[in-house]
């Protein structure tokens, strides 16, 4: 109680009127004062933050008020050797989306199909790559809109927060996938390259970086630098005005030693073949023409692949995705022949001694097969008929070791110094290898093997090129891809200029004498080839012969040549997977050289077969996608069928069940 | 001369109609900018709502006292039921609730019972016997009256609100004469309380606002963001502002609240330092005829009445100032006569037109005594 002050209360002098109205008005006067005294210190609050930290928030509200954004800077053209573009950019209204500012996804992404007209395939990317998306990364909705389209989303914009609109550059390749697996794409950059290099740049939409190929490569050098925009913008991000631009400076050109023409020829030539095509300049070591197909179009990559056609090119038997003119390792079967009589002739042998071919040789304990029946061969007929038992027969002698010096010399198993992002190198057998490799002694067998390109020994077709441009020119070219990077002078090979010619002699006589050939000589009075064919067995030749047998165990189709004979300008490699011999490549390795030196005459022969298969690259790309599609919804709808198949079938099994459990499915 | 004006006219609190005229049109001038220039959506609807409150505190204004007196006790049991009511509804409906509709306009409640509380209270202590003033009888009253409504609120929950019910009624307590050692004795159990409330008693995003208040650089894009783009507006306006319809914090969205909590962030942008010194010195003068009237009121009734609706005003003005200047947490109280909002302007109305009345029986019947004015 006496917290109250009862006790006290004596003490204190009785409440009267007045007494309680001075308590009243002192107490009036304490609050009031106190408001006075935290209004004054309201006031110098005020004064202090407005008045001695004014310049510091004028700042902050600068920086506020005003978004530095980046331009994304043109990107360098690359260009043939010609100056002919084979990556350019086309102006472009594109939009994206990014994912941070997005509220809720589903309802904007449909909101733009809806005012895009944007396909289902497309809309299933964008959301996938949404889900997927790290925040930052802005996710392509769509480019190349129209004007119209572009106006229409730029006026919803207040409705469709995260979406940015852009008026930019996109990437183009004219020549499509004849260009894919050299040049590469582009595409927006992921988490882990943004860790890489972490500029703003890299997450600025409408940017993009090269993902493969020479895209890739010189990324540093097309990319150029990127201007800047500062923009009024508030707190949403939407732009109020521009108040100032600084342009970008575009990408450096990069000049290829490619012929874009001939590298789309080639693809187009390719047909419906899996396969690849190389051409290169026998007097600088230009690689004219690198062309693997199928491909995939590198323009849809750029745009943002869909979730089908991706699906589609991964699923292909053909592989699309890989670049078989670097990382397509084959036996190079026949093709190595020319070669490996270079090695005969350096270890002693005579061109002229022959060699009884009996459709085969009997090596040691085994008797090693020959496609024919040749009887007797030299140098010359061994190398135009492609008689197996005279290399059976000679690489005996001479050892396995000078076969393999003489691949080596010629440049297989080697990788070279190119711009590309990956080359498998393949394998030059001998016998220390063998023993690294498999601890096992190399035998007899082996150099018989190896001695007709089979067995242990992978190439590539550009490693085939090489040889064959060695063998055309007597110099050891290197291959090369840029204009810059041109070496002026290559050396000459260490090998009897005789014995080149000896090879060489043979090798026309593939074409031109009455050789495995024939139908390769070009069109073209006093343009003669030289050449060598050669297949490539797949499976082991107790599964068939290698034609009549599905398409994946069908034997590789191999051609090498250069041409013209007398004075060697361009060698090539056609390569067709599963071409069921030789037969496949060397038409193909015709018209890419007629087109070398006659174009009309080369245009002339593609159309027909182009006709025959059923349109040019696209229109056939265009249906494959169709039909991929259609088979695709056919499939679902079938599943369903099944499905539904599959209940009326246990309703079907409940007809034969208990009368408590027909019942109990009415119920 | 004056007596040439009728009386109807002259008997009016004329300089704080004409203080609440120019307080509230230079709200509607910032409301104006903060809408990009523009009558709506804000700046039309504030001038229409405050003519409205205008005249319903003028009418309040010829109310005599009697009628306070009676009514005061029976209004404040009705809205006690309507907080109740709309706490029943909140746990019904599954989600926090804080007004009623009645149709044609929404009511808090809460907002009410904040006048409501003071008359009260001031009731209670008018009819309590003088010499009870120092015993159990004069506490525990004023516990049920302002802990009913204090715990209903604080249970929507809203801590701002909550606060001026509170010192609302403890104001009135404290002028009533209630020992003063009751009071320093709760200061100190307050700074004891404080803390173990902050950790058992608020919400969690409660806490965050305070422990945002108290370092908002921490979270500058979460709840220290409105108080961080506060402050850059005040700060950057400087002496004289960006000039009106100029704000960029304001007009390029980054003040958040621009047109409620935080009008005087938007107005202080635009007309700098000055501006804020003429909103605080208006308040000032408000403050001070509320002060004055206390002291000069005939009867115990008015004189408490008074004294606690003027800090009634007072809790608004400067919690809002002391939070949009980073010195409060961020707790979601409107600066009266400048922010957009229906609900405080009925309060405040409320409050100015009890006073008024208060300033009108006044001036019918002057205070003989010893009083006079601290104020003047």
């Amino acid at each position: 109680m006496s917290i109250f002050g009862r006790k006290e209360k004596t003490n204190q002098p009785p409440i009267s009127a007045m007494t309680q109205n001075i308590t009243f008005n002192r107490r009036s006067l304490l609050l009031g004062g106190s408001q006075a005294a935290i209004g004054m210190l309201l006031a110098g609050r005020m004064t202090y933050i407005a008045v001695a930290e004014n310049e510091r928030y004028q700042v902050l509200a600068e920086s506020n008020r005003v978004n530095l954004s980046l331009i994304p800077p043109r990107r360098g053209w690359i260009v043939d050797r010609n100056g002919k573009p084979l990556a350019n950019n086309k102006a472009d209204f594109r939009v994206d989306i990014i994912p941070n500012r997005l509220p809720e996804n589903a309802q904007t992404v449909n909101r733009l199909a809806e005012l895009l007209d944007l396909p289902k395939e497309d809309v299933e990317r964008i959301n996938s790559e949404l889900e997927d998306a790290a925040g930052f990364q802005p996710v392509a909705v769509a480019s190349g809109l129209t004007y119209d389209q572009f106006a229409a989303i730029n006026v919803r914009l207040p409705d469709l927060p995260g979406i940015a609109p852009q008026q930019g550059f996109s990437r183009q390749y004219p020549a499509g996938a004849a260009v894919g697996h050299l040049l590469g794409y582009v595409g927006i950059a992921n988490a882990k390259e943004y860790e890489a290099e972490k500029i703003p740049l890299l997450v600025t939409p409408g940017f993009k970086l090269g993902k493969d190929g020479l895209e890739k490569q010189f990324e540093q050098t097309l990319r150029g630098e990127p201007g800047a925009k500062r923009v009024e913008v508030t707190a949403r991000g939407k732009i109020v005005r521009e108040l100032e631009t600084r342009p970008d400076t575009p990408g450096e050109a990069v000049q290829l030693t490619i012929d874009a023409d001939l590298q789309r020829y080639a693809g187009r030539r390719l047909g419906p073949e899996s396969g690849s095509v190389i051409v290169m300049d026998c007097l600088t070591g230009d690689i004219l023409c690198l062309a693997s197909m199928p491909s995939f179009d590198p323009n849809s990559f750029s745009d943002g692949i869909g979730v089908d056609e991706y699906a589609m090119l991964r699923e292909d038997d053909h592989i699309p995705l890989r670049n078989k003119s670097l990382v397509g390792l084959y036996p190079p079967g026949s093709t190595v022949k020319p070669m490996n009589v270079l090695g005969f002739m350096k270890a002693g042998i005579d061109p002229e001694e022959t060699v009884v071919c009996r459709g085969g040789l009997r090596v040691g304990s085994r008797f090693f097969r020959c496609h024919s029946t040749h009887g007797t061969v030299n140098l010359n007929r061994a190398v135009a008929k492609s008689c197996d038992a005279y290399f059976y027969y000679f690489a005996q002698r001479t050892g396995m070791d000078s076969v393999a010096d003489m691949m080596r010399q010629h440049g297989l198993g080697a990788e070279y110094d190119l711009p590309v992002n990956n080359q498998f190198y393949g394998t030059v057998p001998d016998p220390a290898w063998l023993k690294r490799k498999y601890k096992r002694r190399w035998t007899s067998a082996d150099t018989a093997n190896a001695s007709i390109g089979q067995g242990y020994v992978l190439t590539n077709p550009l490693q085939l090129t090489v040889m064959t441009s060695r063998i055309a020119s007597g110099r050891e070219l290197t291959p090369n891809l840029l204009v810059s990077t041109r070496k002026k002078q290559q050396p000459a090979m260490q090998i009897d200029p005789e014995h080149l010619e000896i090879a060489r002699a043979a090798m026309r006589d593939v074409v031109h004498g009455g050789g495995t050939a024939r139908r390769a000589a070009l069109p073209i009075p006093n343009i003669e080839v030289a050449g060598k064919t050669g297949t490539a067995q797949v499976v082991s030749l107790t599964r068939g012969d290698g034609r009549n047998v599905p398409w994946k165990f069908r034997d590789h189709g191999l051609f090498v040549a250069f041409a013209p004979y007398d004075n060697p300008r361009y060698a090539c490699t056609v390569v067709i997977e599963h071409g069921g011999g030789s037969g496949a490549a060397y038409p193909v390795a015709r018209d890419v050289l007629t087109f070398m030196f006659d174009r009309q005459k080369a245009e002339d022969a593609i159309r027909p077969l182009e006709q025959a298969w059923g349109g040019t690259i696209e229109e056939r790309m265009a249906k494959q996608f169709n039909r991929f599609q259609a088979n695709k919804a056919a499939a679902a709808a079938e599943a369903e069928a099944a499905a539904a198949a599959g209940q009326s079938g246990d309703t079907q099994d409940g007809d034969d069940a208990t009368p408590d459990d027909d019942a109990a499915q009415q119920g | 001369m004056l007596a040439l004006i009728p009386a109807p006219i002259r008997n009016q609190s004329w300089f704080t109609i004409i203080l609440l005229i120019c307080m509230a049109g230079f709200g509607g001038i910032v409301l104006y900018s903060a809408a990009g220039g523009s009558l709506s959506p804000w700046a039309g609807l504030h001038i229409g709502r405050f003519s409205v409150f205008f005249v319903m505190a003028i009418i309040i204004s010829y109310l005599p006292e009697e009628l306070f007196k009676f009514a005061s006790l029976p209004v404040y049991v009705i809205i006690l039921l309507m907080l109740l009511g709309v706490e029943i509804l909140g746990q019904v409906s599954g989600g926090s609730q804080r007004w009623l509709s009645l149709g044609f306009m929404r009511i808090q409640p809460s907002e009410l019972m904040k006048p409501a509380v003071v008359l009260a209270v001031a009731r209670f202590y008018d009819v309590l016997p003088r010499s009870d003033i120092r015993g159990f009888g004069a506490i525990w009253p004023l516990f049920v009256l302002m802990g009913m409504p204090a715990a209903l609120v604080l249970l929507q929950p809203d801590l701002g609100t909550t606060i001026t019910i509170c010192v609302g009624a403890v104001t009135v307590a404290f002028l009533a004469g209630l020992p003063m050692r009751l009071f320093v004795g709760a200061g100190i159990a307050g700074a004891i309380a404080v803390p173990l409330a902050y950790i058992f008693a608020l919400e969690p995003y409660q806490q965050r606002r305070v422990a945002t208040f108290l370092n908002p650089e921490d979270d500058p894009l979460g709840s220290g963001y409105h108080i961080t783009q506060s402050k850059i507006a005040i700060g950057s306006g400087g002496i004289d502002g960006k000039g009106f319809l100029n704000g960029s914090q304001s007009h390029l969205d980054y003040l958040p609240e621009g047109h409620t909590d935080f009008v005087f962030a938007t107005m202080a942008e635009e007309w700098g330092l000055i501006g804020g010194f003429v909103v605080i010195f208006g308040f000032f003068l408000l403050m001070r005829w509320g002060w004055n009237l206390a002291i000069k009121a005939p009867t115990r009734f008015q004189k408490l009445s008074a004294g606690g609706l003027t800090m009634t005003i007072f809790l608004y003005a400067a919690i809002n100032l002391m939070m949009v200047m980073g010195l409060a947490p961020v707790v979601g109280i409107p600066l009266p006569f400048l922010s957009h909002g229906g609900s405080s302007m009925l309060t405040v109305m409320i409050c100015v037109g009890v006073l008024m009345s208060i300033d009108r029986q006044t001036r019918a019947k002057p205070q003989t005594g010893l009083s006079g004015s601290y104020f003047s």
